[in-house]
């Protein structure tokens, strides 16, 4: 059967005002995306240079960790970059987490009086958010000796 | 030509016997992952020292290298379905959705044989030097 472009559509997405249940589900997915890449592949070259030996492990560090004072500038701004990677991977991981967690509450039929389902929504994006922050002060205070 | 809609030419044939298959998978992979991420974020935020060395042995002891395996194995699961669904709501086209359901599956076969292969290396012959 052709498809016709011209077919009229239910209202979308720019007629709805934002709420947390709109925003929640919609960040569920893009952060799943983006642990399923970024993350996976963080984490694979993580294992694999701890497994290739020292070498490897400091050519790693070099890259993503710290390459220090006497790094190369490509090494600093890689720093800089995985940085913000980390940043969005622990964010996409506690968010991913939180909204995946309600999805299973949702998924035995419980919380879907507005309410309750808007409450709960908000509560996933300020518990990620929190999580994100002490992992990220944790970090900062232990291994960049900030703080 | 068939002029039925597509729901009048399925209804009443009875159901494929997997329909729910993709959607419990995905919620069994989940509470696995629940279990086995969480233990992973407390051992990284645990960790003595991140000196290669350290690292090297850490990851090679059976209570940390099986939980690793069974974490790639599980989050690679995990991918396939998600990002399976990903694919099917915003790729139309027949071929394109044929290509890139062919594409996420070398990605995550590849990537968690990669990951586990290096895991059980390391923890069967220890670190090179």
């Amino acid at each position: 059967m052709a498809k016709n472009p011209n077919r009229p559509l239910s209202p979308h997405l720019q007629v709805y005002r934002w709420s947390p249940q709109m925003a929640i589900s919609i960040f569920h997915r893009g952060t799943g995306f983006i642990l399923a890449t970024a993350g996976m592949m963080t984490l694979l070259w993580w294992l694999s240079a701890i497994g290739g030996g020292a070498e490897s492990y400091a050519t790693f560090e070099q890259y993503v960790i710290s390459a220090g004072a006497e790094g190369s500038g490509l090494q600093t701004v890689s720093n800089w970059f995985f940085r913000l990677v980390a940043l969005a991977v622990t964010f996409s991981f506690f968010q991913h987490l939180a909204s995946g967690l309600r999805h299973l509450v949702l998924d035995i039929g419980a919380g879907y009086e507005l309410k309750t389902n808007r409450t709960w929504a908000s509560v996933a994006f300020v518990a990620a958010f929190f999580a994100t922050a002490f992992v990220a002060l944790f970090v900062a205070s232990r291994f960049l000796g900030v703080l | 030509m068939d002029s039925r809609t597509y729901i009048g030419r399925v209804r009443g044939l009875g159901s494929a016997k997997h329909g729910g298959e993709h959607w419990l998978k995905q919620r069994l992979t989940a509470i696995g992952n629940v279990l086995l991420t969480t233990w992973f974020v407390l051992s990284l935020l645990m960790i003595p020292s991140f000196d290669h060395a350290a690292l090297a042995q850490w990851l090679s002891q059976p209570l940390v290298a099986v939980p690793m395996i069974l974490m790639i194995a599980n989050i690679f699961a995990h991918v396939r379905l998600g990002l399976q669904v990903l694919i099917e709501d915003y790729v139309h086209d027949d071929g394109l959705k044929f290509a890139t359901m062919t594409l996420l599956n070398f990605y995550v076969i590849a990537s968690a044989v990669f990951g586990i292969f290096v895991v059980a290396k390391l923890a069967f012959t220890g670190a090179p030097a």
